[in-house]
């Protein structure tokens, strides 16, 4: 066991954890961070998607060892309050989620996707959502969530 | 256009249940202040404190919140919005005003087994009856309260208004229409449907919010219990056999780990109840646990199944396909009329063995404590589970609680109970709340699998070009096979999923099946035994109108014949409606023939498109509810297979929640794009050799539709289901496409073009 201090949502966190723990169970056991989700393990599937210093990471595959002082933000870091994300107010808009499992990782590499490139092409959105499953099939509705977050960014 | 709709037969919860009265007054703590007093004027609360519940489903308290229970489980159909929408209707009820509350696993709510896409068809009626009958008795209170009659007196938007325009509000009316006797039933109407205000319209669901923040709760997102435990487990490759040996010297040094015990192995067959068994690692935390399983040594025993692999077994029932099987459906005289005919279209068909991946996989928290077992798990079956978790802990089910959170997808992996079974004896013996986690691997490696079929179809045209033979003969191991070794050959229920129902006017029809013993646990899987017939059936149509020489839209309609209702009971005695009888739910052909001409109309049927693309048709009625569905697809110069465009057009009688609706088309075109062209699971020496998203592979945004338009014809027919009709028809369609572009027939999935 180790003592790491992570920076999660702007708040400086003390974990105890072996090293090779990913940031994952991290997130999910010790800091109970349960919008973060498993689903594969692998860095195959995107659910566990949150960002280190703004960018996209698979939270499944990054040990907390690997964190460092990089900022990590999860689902419950990008908005406060009752104000929502632009990202997550445009994924209410076009009702996108089913089940909604997979949505919260959808979201964060919707979000690194948007503030990489504002105003990304069917192609650009495709690439940035490749590792990122949805077994309910909600993939139109995030391209279109994706557009209507870029089209309010750039007004 | 009938106005009536009409209510389902096989609704099992007793009036007394929907309908008893149970008011009862909360004493005690004041919470606030009494609104009441507040506006003489206007009177629309009365005391906060009361809760006025005249059924299991509704109750409105003092201050006007109406809490509504959701019986069924949420997998992402949109159930746990649509039904609660249909009594806040009925009832007049403002929707920003109600809350729902998931019930509990309990047999008084009647049906809970959230499967077969019957929720909305079982329950619309009932619960509409349920919220009127409420809305009757606050019309009744405030009638008494200005001393006039009821029929002046009209409910609206969480008032009741006198004719004179005075009005009250539920809440202040709550606690006087809880002293009413309950209304007798004739005096109970429902509303007409262009008073709808809620039914038939748009709506969000209740959870959005929750889910996009990241605050909704799955299988594994409750914290609440204290000194909660994870336990995952090793599992024996072969489904059902049992252990050698096992050392766990390595697993118990890795830190966290509390403790590494075994669970017996069912056997095969087994059932769906019942654990596979295996060696159980208990840890502090998730991570522990996974490497203490990885540090396991173990040595595994040889099941029955251990000379099972998938190639050959396929093989084999495609050989059978091929040879004469037993009668399950047969008019005229198959044999002469396809000796007699002048063309004959003969294709074979093969689907693989697949897995629901649900993104979410099986997971539960268990508590069994001071002779009680608390579960917080994502479950289709609830009811199902608790008797389940009774039996394998030897309580008595009033023991057992089984809590339903949100099911992160589920596609009918959820409606088996084994995971939750797994919790509650391993916290059993650890005396502590457990959290069992099913990595990835493990939900693909030991799924309850949709079945692997082969087909083999012989079509005879004759010389006036009419199609005067089909026979069809399916081979797969049924569903039953799981759990009764003697189940060996598909059930009429099986078979009535795009088979014996096949509704063309032909004049010699024969439907064959052949034995094919499970060999691995199978289970259905959103719209089974649909998704290889209607591939089947509607390639072969497809097959069909090009040796006529016919569009292949206009080639199903002139099969179809004139508009009628089937008697497939006089066709064959194993037809199986869904567990609907005929004459509730017949078998329109008219209806079939509406979709059918909508989908050629919206789609823009045959219009030009460029070298490489091209149009693909197929139809099918499945779950009651009728679809028609045209696929456009792309082949570009490295055979990647895009989808720029789909029409579907869905008959479900009343569309109660068409946005839900629109989505369960979009998302079941993506789920049936998925298992058509990427997925496939293979079997060597009784294993699976897939483990996770590299080697099963699923449709991501690429594979998926980029358009999906969802045509719903308006109807005053009973409402139908909407979660599997989707996916039938979507793979004929497909693959039809597909030879439009191509010239390439698709006779096997996954889709291959090099």
């Amino acid at each position: 066991m180790a003592t790491y201090q992570l920076i999660v949502n702007g708040e400086s966190r003390e974990v105890e954890a072996v090293p090779n723990t990913p940031l994952l169970w991290v997130l999910r056991d010790n800091l109970s961070l349960t919008g973060t989700k498993y689903g594969c393990g692998v860095a195959q599937c995107g659910a566990c998607t949150v960002h280190l210093d703004g960018a996209p990471v698979r939270s499944c595959s990054t040990p907390v060892s690997a964190v460092g002082n990089k900022k990590v933000t999860t689902i419950e870091g990008v908005s406060s309050g009752e104000s929502l994300h632009p990202v997550q107010q445009a994924w209410m808009d076009e009702n996108v989620p089913q089940c909604g499992y997979c949505q919260t990782g959808q979201i964060m590499a919707a979000i690194a996707l948007i503030e990489k490139n504002p105003t990304p092409s069917d192609s650009d959105i495709e690439t940035a959502m490749s590792g990122n499953i949805c077994r309910c099939g909600t993939y139109e509705r995030i391209r279109k969530a994706i557009k209507r977050a870029s089209n309010a960014a750039a007004k | 256009m009938k106005t009536d709709i009409y209510e389902s037969k096989i609704f099992k919860v007793s009036r007394r249940d929907f309908l008893k009265s149970t008011s009862m007054s909360m004493t005690g703590l004041l919470l606030g202040i009494n609104l009441s007093c507040s506006d003489t004027s206007k009177k629309l609360v009365g005391n906060p404190d009361y809760i006025f519940s005249p059924n299991l489903f509704i109750s409105l308290n003092g201050n006007g919140d109406v809490t509504l229970i959701a019986h069924r489980s949420e997998m992402g159909t949109g159930i746990r919005t649509s039904l609660p929408l249909v009594m806040a209707d009925e009832m007049e009820a403002d929707w920003s005003r109600v809350k729902v509350v998931q019930a509990v696993g309990d047999e008084k709510y009647g049906d809970q087994n959230t499967d077969g896409s019957y929720s909305v068809r079982m329950f619309f009626t009932p619960l509409r009856k349920a919220g009127a009958t409420v809305r009757l008795l606050l019309e009744q209170a405030a009638a008494n309260e200005w001393g006039v009659d009821v029929a002046d007196c009209k409910a609206n938007n969480h008032e009741v208004f006198h004719s004179s325009g005075k009005s009250l509000g539920f809440g202040y009316l709550a606690e006087k229409a809880a002293a009413l006797p309950m209304p007798a039933e004739g005096s109970v109407k429902l509303k007409e449907p262009k008073d709808f205000k809620y039914i038939t319209k748009q709506s969000s669901i209740v959870d959005l919010r929750d889910i996009v923040t990241g605050r909704a709760k799955f299988g594994l997102d409750n914290n609440h219990l204290p000194n909660t435990k994870i336990a995952v487990i090793k599992r024996n490759p072969e489904p059902g056999a049992g252990l050698k040996s096992f050392t766990s010297d390595n697993a118990v040094k890795v830190p966290g780990v509390l403790k590494v015990f075994t669970l017996d192995a069912p056997g095969f067959p087994t059932n769906f109840n019942k654990p596979l068994g295996g060696v159980v690692v208990v840890a502090d935390n998730t991570w522990a646990a996974l490497e203490g399983r990885k540090a396991l040594d173990v040595t595994w025993s040889k099941g029955i199944n251990a000379d099972y692999n998938s190639l050959a077994y396929n093989g084999g029932m495609l050989n059978h396909a091929k040879a004469k099987g037993k009668v399950r459906r047969e008019s005229g005289q198959i044999d002469k009329g396809l000796t007699s005919a002048k063309k004959i279209i003969e294709a074979d068909y093969i689907v693989p063995l697949l897995s629901h991946t649900p993104m979410e996989t099986p997971c539960a928290l268990a508590h069994v404590h001071d002779n009680v077992c608390e579960v917080w798990a994502p479950v289709q079956d609830p009811q199902g589970v608790r008797k389940s978790l009774a039996e394998a802990l030897g309580m008595d089910q009033k023991a057992v609680t089984v809590n339903i959170t949100l099911l992160g997808g589920a596609f009918g992996r959820k409606s088996k109970p084994d995971f939750v079974v797994e919790a509650a004896l391993i916290s059993r013996t650890m005396g502590t709340p457990i959290k069992i986690l099913w990595t990835r691997e493990d939900d693909i490696q030991h799924d309850f699998y949709h079945f692997p079929a082969a087909q083999h179809l012989k079509v005879g045209i004759d010389e006036n070009n009419k199609v005067t033979s089909w026979l069809h003969r399916s081979v797969f191991p049924p569903i039953g096979g799981t759990s009764d070794a003697n189940s060996k050959e598909a059930s009429g229920a099986e078979l009535s999923m795009g088979m014996i129902d096949l509704p063309y006017a032909i004049e010699n029809v024969c439907c064959e099946t052949h034995e094919s013993p499970a060999k691995i646990r199978i289970g259905w899987l959103r719209s089974v035994a649909n998704i290889h017939h209607a591939f089947a059936v509607g390639c072969t149509l497809d097959e069909v109108a090009k040796a006529r020489g016919v569009d292949p839209i206009q080639n199903v309609l002139d099969l179809l014949g004139n508009d009628r209702t089937i008697d497939f009971n006089s066709l064959t005695s194993e037809f199986w409606n869904y567990n609907e009888k005929l004459e509730d739910y017949p078998w329109s052909t008219a209806r079939f023939r509406n979709v059918i001409e909508t989908a050629k109309e919206k789609s823009n049927w045959g219009k030009n498109l460029p070298k490489g693309s091209g149009q693909g048709f197929a139809a099918h009625r499945s779950f009651l509810t009728y679809v028609a569905c045209v696929v456009e697809v792309k082949v570009d110069a490295n055979n990647k297979i895009r989808i720029p465009k789909v029409d579907y057009v869905v008959d479900c009688g009343v569309p109660v929640n068409p946005e839900r609706i629109k989505a369960q088309f979009e998302g079941g075109a993506a789920f049936a794009a998925s298992l058509a062209l990427k997925s496939e699971i293979t079997v060597k020496n009784g294993a699976v050799e897939q483990s996770n998203f590299h080697n099963y592979q699923v449709g991501r945004m690429s594979d998926s539709p980029y358009e999906t338009a969802v045509h719903i014809i308006e109807s005053n027919e009973k409402p139908t289901g909407v979660g599997e009709p989707p996916v039938p028809p979507f793979i004929p369609a497909l693959c039809n496409a597909i030879y439009a572009a191509t010239g390439k027939r698709i006779r096997q999935l996954p889709v291959r073009l090099t």
